[in-house]
């Protein structure tokens, strides 16, 4: 079972995605929630904060998703975070360069709270 | 515009309004837009840029319909077109924009992603980025409508 008091670091552009999103994990019983607004700062987080599970969104200035994952991966401290890539992206080669950056899952959007939970229950299974 | 393309708009836009806001749209007939003025107070607007196929499409919420929409998408009482709504319409305009590529590349079609922008006012204009006939598909729902102009056509051959 996945673990619910885990820390979880939200990150989007958008203040109000990064609300549905920390919404619907709070309905799935997750309340230890960070937020970061781009990739860039997502990285400064994770430094200072013991993150235990990333939730990405792709499309983001300064820093995009696929580079913050890319970025995780090749961090010896990071480089194990599972992270859950959301993304309007539902174009087969966007799932397959997240896959091959090594994403742990990939949910496109929009999602109910039934799709979040088994993308992340498959995370952690 | 080819007719084989508004499918995937009314498809996708009933999908993302009812996922996220849990309100069922009923779209409408669609027909051929004749000036430039958005159907609605808030719109986004983003580019389809493919190899073949090049345009635009946006999408315009009457007022009290996208402040009932984002008010179910967050579960908080809306009464003035904020940030919040502001936010919601670019990010409604991405994932119905991500959902309509998906469809049209199933169809033989690849696009570009792009990023949204969003206008708001009353009586404010939508310029598509491609010249050619723009239709405009119109969804009911309770607190009003909403409309999505698409504007797709072929792209000229280069001199």
């Amino acid at each position: 079972m996945t673990d619910t008091n885990m820390k979880i670091l939200v990150v989007d552009d958008f203040a109000t995605m990064r609300k549905i999103i920390k919404n619907i994990l709070k309905k799935l019983g997750f309340q230890n929630i960070a937020e970061a607004e781009d990739g860039v700062s997502a990285l400064e987080v994770l430094k200072k904060q013991e993150i235990d599970f990333i939730v990405s969104d792709w499309n983001m200035p300064n820093m995009s998703g696929l580079e913050l994952l890319k970025a995780i991966r090749s961090d010896e401290a990071l480089k194990d975070k599972p992270v859950l890539m959301v993304t309007a992206e539902a174009q087969k080669e966007n799932i397959v360069e997240a896959v091959k950056a090594g994403v742990n899952n990939y949910v496109v959007k929009p999602f109910t709270p039934e799709t979040m939970k088994e993308k992340i229950d498959k995370i952690f299974a | 515009m080819n007719v084989e393309f508004i499918n995937p708009f009314i498809k996708t836009t009933a999908e993302v309004i009812s996922t996220m806001a849990f309100i069922e749209p009923a779209a409408g007939k669609p027909y051929r837009k004749k000036d430039q003025s958005a159907g609605g107070d808030v719109s986004g607007l983003i580019g389809l840029v493919g190899e073949k196929i090049t345009g635009s499409f946006a999408i315009s919420f009457t007022e009290s319909c996208i402040r009932k929409i984002v008010s179910n998408m967050l579960e908080e009482e809306i009464d003035e077109v904020n940030q919040d709504i502001l936010d919601a319409v670019g990010e409604i305009t991405n994932m119905i924009s991500g959902g309509v590529r998906a469809k049209l590349q199933e169809m033989g079609h690849n696009f570009k992603m792009a990023t949204p922008s969003v206008i708001s006012g009353k009586s404010h204009a939508i310029s598509h980025i491609t010249e050619g006939p723009v239709i405009i598909i119109p969804f009911d729902t309770e607190k009003g409508p909403f409309f999505i102009e698409a504007c797709l056509n072929e792209k000229k051959k280069d001199k």
